[in-house]
């Protein structure tokens, strides 16, 4: 009988390159990041891309596949090539470097643009902060807390694509964790710093960023909470 | 990125201004298809409202609440498709809410009179 395969399109190049046609032989339980190292091992040692966990830990993996954002290393053929056919481009939004590995430093950028670091308050102490695990502050910042930083929800976001000054999901989602973090003592200058005119009052809304996360994380509930917040805040003139 | 008090005030405006609308919107649609339904004519719908304050506020609020929450919503999409920014895009706005409350103003007082 002979082998099942899989026609798969591959991005090579940097921003003006084109798709090339690999022929992958089809096996059971495999992921796209499989497929993907299977050209580069068997068929081209040229190809580009990043990975490094491959259990959905670091976040280095995403692609754009078939169109969607996911992370391969935990996506199954079955699941977006149930007809054999696979097309792997570079995610959206970011600067293609080759092939399939994007320019993450416009994106992490950004994180540190909305003050993404954590900032001790004062009179934290020398001993172990204490957030109690059942408190109300303690699931606010749970909530969005398993970011892996793959930039998929950045790479869904139409916002992003349309305004690349804008800072994004995932970096608000940032802001908005650290904002609920009871030992974090940089609430207005974070505020602030995500109030402007590329931040959280520019989304839309509607949620491609929570559909695409990997983690199944809410990004846009993180920053509906920014503006709730922000909103406070200006009323006051606390920012 | 500037401005994080201006840009949040002014997003809260056009909440504000879209709640508002809601109810502005169903009732002035509600009334005028009743009242059409009903077999008023335009002239006899106009002598109803002549002079009636109720309605005269009502259309107030209506023209104020359109002509915060249209041009705040052509500023944004301004910014999104074409990256307009600055002194040049807020004169835009404030211009684009000038006519709005102008031309509402025409019909306001055309109506009410
Ligand atoms: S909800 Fe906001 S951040 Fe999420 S994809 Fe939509 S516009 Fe982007
Ligand atoms: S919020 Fe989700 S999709 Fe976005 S970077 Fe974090 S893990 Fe990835
Ligand atoms: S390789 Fe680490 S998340 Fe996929």
């Amino acid at each position: 009988m002979a082998e099942a395969m899989l026609d798969v399109r591959v991005w090579r190049g940097a921003g003006d390159g084109a798709f090339r046609t690999y022929a992958v032989p089809r096996r059971a339980n495999q992921t796209v990041l499989d497929v993907v190292s299977w050209i580069q091992r068997h068929l081209d040692p040229t190809l580009s891309y990043r990975f490094a966990c491959r259990v959905g830990m670091c976040g280095s993996c995403a692609m754009s596949v078939n169109g969607v954002p996911r992370w391969t290393c935990r996506t199954h053929i079955a699941k977006v090539a149930a007809e054999g056919a696979l097309t792997v481009a570079p995610l959206r939004n970011l600067p293609v470097i080759k092939d399939l590995a994007v320019d993450m430093a416009p994106f992490f950028a950004k994180w540190a643009r909305a003050r993404g670091q954590f900032d001790p308050r004062s009179g934290l102490g020398s001993e172990f902060a204490r957030v109690p695990p059942a408190s109300p502050e303690r699931a606010a910042a749970d909530a969005g807390i398993e970011c892996i930083g793959c930039a998929v929800c950045y790479s869904a976001c139409d916002v992003v694509a349309w305004m690349p000054e804008y800072l994004g999901p995932a970096a608000l989602n940032r802001a908005w964790t650290l904002i609920n973090d009871t030992r974090d003592g940089g609430r207005k200058p974070r505020l602030a710093a995500v109030a402007g005119d590329a931040g959280c009052h520019a989304c839309h809304g509607q949620e491609g960023c929570r559909k695409h996360c990997p983690k199944s994380l809410d990004p846009s509930g993180a920053i509906a909470g920014l503006k709730r917040m922000s909103a406070l805040a200006a009323l006051k003139g606390e920012i | 990125m500037n401005n994080p008090r201006g840009e949040t005030l002014l997003w809260l405006a056009q909440r504000a201004s879209a709640a508002v609308l809601a109810i502005c919107v169903v009732v002035h649609l509600g009334t005028m298809i009743h009242a059409v339904r009903g077999g008023l004519t335009a002239a006899e719908i106009l002598g109803r409202v002549r002079g009636q304050a109720g309605w005269e506020m009502f259309y107030w609020v209506f023209v104020v609440a359109v002509a915060i929450h249209a041009p705040l919503g052509l500023r944004t999409i301004a910014r999104e498709l074409s990256g307009w920014r600055g002194p040049t895009l807020e004169a835009a706005t404030a211009l684009a809410a000038f006519l709005l409350a102008l031309f509402g103003s025409r019909a306001v007082t055309g109506l009410v009179g």
